[in-house]
């Protein structure tokens, strides 16, 4: 009996133990919980075991277990998700030694890898995180043929290892004016432009083929970018393509048709003139930054775009994009804002900004909607998270309360 | 309206309701009605005759004239225009490379009145600019004033002071954007050494100019820097000074106590650092809202609470677009920022109105709702400070500028195929970032 007893007893202080080291809950009390999977749910609660949701539920239904911290706030969203930007390559400073995300040296550089650029302790991450934006797509910016890897993190870590949740996410192209070579260098025009990635495309195939080739595989020597475009062409990695105008669009499409690669199309100012070819070749879109500057390439950029893309059946998400100067990064939430005050709506929006955009990013099976089983990754608003005046009031990452700052 | 001798049965039925020489009256009834100076008006009346405003305030106080056209905009909210006190739209350039100090170039005689920008702005509900010249100078010209009005040219834009002199002011910089190679100066202190120096020849120049006055044969030779320089030490100018960093901030100040010109302050990122410094000083500030702090060293620390911050220091203060470093269009989302961080409401609908008008000497005509100022106003779809509300029309002196239920006003308020076609984009002020902001 004592033995039995004591036995007893040490299973029990086995499980204590167990359950300290393990168990770390986290309730967060939304007077509106927008779950995004779902219907909003008034006065809900989010209970986050070990970094994960573990129920989302009406007060009352989800019970809290005693002594968890409970975060309370008018709105509850899922984390929002920045499908494109720069940040923790590109810095606030703007000076040379804060600004990784664009090499010009060549026109197509695919070895450059986003995880050897990113600095997770960028000012701008930290005020990205502030606001609400819990998950970036960054790395190498528009700007050369091809730039180099992007890749997803967190906003948060204070290492890119702790950060990064998909280090390799697509490849960087732009077409167009900003992938020429200045100063008279080559590729120099639009057509050139477009010759030299089939040139390079068509090698990385023929590379491809000899790897696969046991006996020629044993001598041929690696060459990192083309092996980068091998897996391009196998459809592990989409080639994220920057493109403006209609012209652009349509030779990244008659790109797509030649090589077979998966297209993400990024920018798209014009895409509202192309709708229904766009919806025939399948390709989700990245938006330009809503309140991108209608210059250049961009001149002919709606604020309206997202409602048409929505209208079309099109996939699109929100980006904050890249900007030279300022801002120095945009925030995806007022993006998505300024579309949902024109035509798109708050609650299209608000699912563009975070599961849409988890999904074309192919991470929607753990972030982007207030989901059992996903990332606990929440952003918590004192009203409308679209509106100029609302605070966003705190923010969770993984289950862990990474912001408490009103902003 | 025109009246003809002809009709003289027509002539008499206008005179009982209109006295000669006056357009019929325009009532906008039903509004709620932000008129800036006074409490807001759930049920208000605008009445606007002649381009200038008649009456305003609750239905139940407001006569509406005989024959009056009246508007029915219930479930509408009406302001006056908005004032973008620091604009770069239609293409303005001013003072060149060949030196860092040109008060005698006019930004008036490089703008187009036919750029496409001016439009967005009235899509804006921009109703009165400062256009100038960028801040890759100490000095780049002189800036000017436009009444959007419709207009193909510039000339009916400008606005004229009593004295039929151009409303406009001085563009000043100081911090790096007007530093760099020669001639222009390489420091701060060599920055400031300049404008001293120009200012204590302006200063002889004035003293010139008052013994001309009294022996015309000691008038010095007309000198068009200096003569503005003069206009800027008798107070007739403001200097619209660009600048960011707190000691920089401090640097126009001293300036300004050192030679006794007025001065608004634009910008200004460190504003919160040193808003106390600034009320003593008794200079009013323009500032900016940007979406994350940075894009230069100077910029660093820039904060949205910067209207909140001085507007507690008592400082009065007003908003710009720098358009293109912020949108016109979206002009009102500076003072939904600025709430955002703290700044009362009122403070920030006047910061787009009527303290901006005040920072351009034009606050008699233009700024508010009242009686007697020009009929410079919007109509919008819900609350000013809301992302979902739009500009549905602007009015400028009476006149309708921008009527968003119009296809093509339309296009230029929300983008597309078309909107952006002949629009300037000045001096590259959002690649280069050395003219602008």
């Amino acid at each position: 009996m004592r033995t039995l007893y004591t036995t007893m007893l040490l299973a029990a202080l086995a499980t204590t133990v167990h359950a300290q080291e393990k168990t770390s809950l986290l309730a967060v009390r939304g007077q509106r919980v927008h779950t995004v999977a779902g219907p909003v749910i008034e006065d809900g609660v989010v209970l986050i075991e070990n970094g994960k949701i573990k129920a989302v539920g009406r007060a009352g239904e989800v019970p809290i277990p005693e002594g968890t911290e409970t975060l309370r706030a008018k709105v509850v969203t899922p984390g929002f998700v920045d499908a494109h930007s720069v940040v923790g390559l590109a810095g606030h400073l703007n000076q040379d030694h804060d600004q990784d995300q664009l090499d010009r040296s060549k026109a197509m550089q695919p070895g450059l890898r986003a995880i050897d650029a990113y600095n997770a302790r960028e000012r701008l991450v930290g005020w990205l995180r502030s606001l609400g934006v819990t998950t970036l797509h960054t790395g190498h910016a528009p700007g050369a043929l091809i730039s180099g890897q992007t890749m997803i993190v967190k906003t948060t870590g204070d290492t890119i290892e702790e950060a990064v949740r998909v280090p390799f996410a697509m490849l960087a192209a732009t077409v167009g004016e900003s992938a020429q070579a200045a100063d008279g260098k080559s590729p120099g025009t639009r057509g050139k432009v477009i010759t030299a990635l089939r040139q390079k495309l068509v090698e990385a195939r023929s590379y491809a083929d000899d790897r696969k080739d046991a006996a020629k595989a044993k001598t041929l020597p690696r060459k990192l970018d083309l092996e980068v475009l091998g897996r391009v062409l196998a459809k592990e990695i989409p080639l994220l393509v920057t493109a403006h105008t209609a012209t652009d669009i349509t030779t990244a499409l008659r790109l797509q048709t030649e090589f077979g690669f998966r297209l993400v199309l990024d920018g798209a100012s014009e895409a509202h003139l192309l709708l229904d070819a766009l919806k025939k070749a399948k390709v989700p879109i990245i938006a330009h930054p809503t309140m991108a500057r209608t210059f250049g390439e961009r001149k002919n950029a709606s604020f309206e775009l997202g409602a048409q893309l929505k209208k079309a059946g099109i996939p699109f998400a929100f980006q904050s994009g890249y900007e030279s100067y300022v801002p120095k990064t945009r925030c995806v939430i007022f993006e998505a804002a300024i579309a949902a005050a024109h035509g798109l709506g708050p609650e299209a929006a608000l699912q563009a900004a975070t599961l849409d955009a988890a999904k074309l990013l192919g991470i929607g099976q753990t972030v982007g909607s207030l989901t059992p089983g996903k990332d606990a990754d929440l952003a918590l608003f004192d009203g409308d998270p679209f509106e100029y005046a609302t605070h966003c009031v705190g923010v969770v990452i993984d289950g862990k309360v990474v912001s408490r700052v009103t902003r | 309206m025109t009246h003809s001798s002809r009709i003289p049965l027509l002539l008499l039925a206008v005179l009982a309701t209109t006295a000669p020489g006056q357009e019929r009256a325009q009532a906008y009834v039903g509004a709620h009605v932000i008129p800036i100076e006074g409490d807001e008006i759930p049920d208000g009346v605008l009445i606007v005759q002649t381009g200038r405003i008649v009456a305003v305030g609750p239905r139940s106080k407001v006569e509406i004239p005989s024959g009056a056209k009246v508007h029915d905009v219930k479930g509408k909210v009406i302001m006056p225009g908005l004032v973008c006190t620091h604009s770069h739209v239609g293409g303005p350039s001013g003072g060149d490379r060949s030196g860092p100090i040109q008060p005698d170039v006019r930004v008036l005689d490089s703008i187009d009145a036919t750029d496409v920008g001016f439009q967005k702005a009235r899509s804006g509900g921009l109703t009165l600019l400062n256009v100038m010249p960028g801040s890759g100078l100490l000095c780049s010209g002189q800036t000017v004033y436009l009444k959007l009005r419709r207009a193909k040219v510039i000339d009916d834009l400008v606005i004229r002071l009593k004295d039929k002199s151009l409303a406009g002011g001085l563009k000043m910089a100081n911090g790096t954007n007007s530093q760099g190679d020669p001639p222009r100066p390489g420091t701060r202190g060599k920055s400031a050494a300049l404008v001293r120096e120009t200012f204590v020849r302006a200063q002889e120049y004035r003293s010139k100019l008052e013994a001309g006055r009294r022996d015309p044969d000691k008038m010095p030779e007309r000198d068009l820097g200096l003569e503005f320089l003069v206009e800027v030490l008798e107070g007739k100018r403001v200097v619209h000074h660009h600048t960011h960093r707190h000691d920089d901030i401090m640097t126009v100040i001293r300036l300004k106590k050192e030679f006794g010109f007025r001065v608004v302050l634009h910008h200004v990122s460190d504003a919160w650092k040193v808003a106390d410094h600034i009320a003593a000083s008794k200079t009013p500030c323009s500032i900016i809202m940007i979406d994350s702090p940075g894009g230069k060293i100077e910029a660093k620390d820039i904060e949205w609470r910067n209207g909140a911050a001085l507007e507690q220091a008592g400082v009065l203060t007003g908003f710009h677009t720098d358009d293109p470093i912020t949108d016109s269009r979206l002009f009102r989302r500076s003072g939904g920022f600025a709430v955002r961080a703290g700044m009362s409401r009122k403070s920030a609908l006047s910061g787009l109105t009527l303290a901006g008008a005040k920072m351009l000497d034009l606050d008699d005509r233009a700024g508010s709702l009242k009686r007697g100022k020009d009929a410079d106003f919007i109509v919008l779809s819900g609350d000013p400070l809301s992302v979902y509300t739009h500009v549905e029309q602007t009015w400028v002196e009476g006149k309708k500028v921008f009527d968003r239920s119009i296809p093509q006003d339309r296009l230029h308020a929300v983008g597309g195929l078309g909107a952006s076609d002949g629009q300037a984009w000045s001096a590259c002020a959002c690649c280069g970032g050395e003219e602008a902001r």
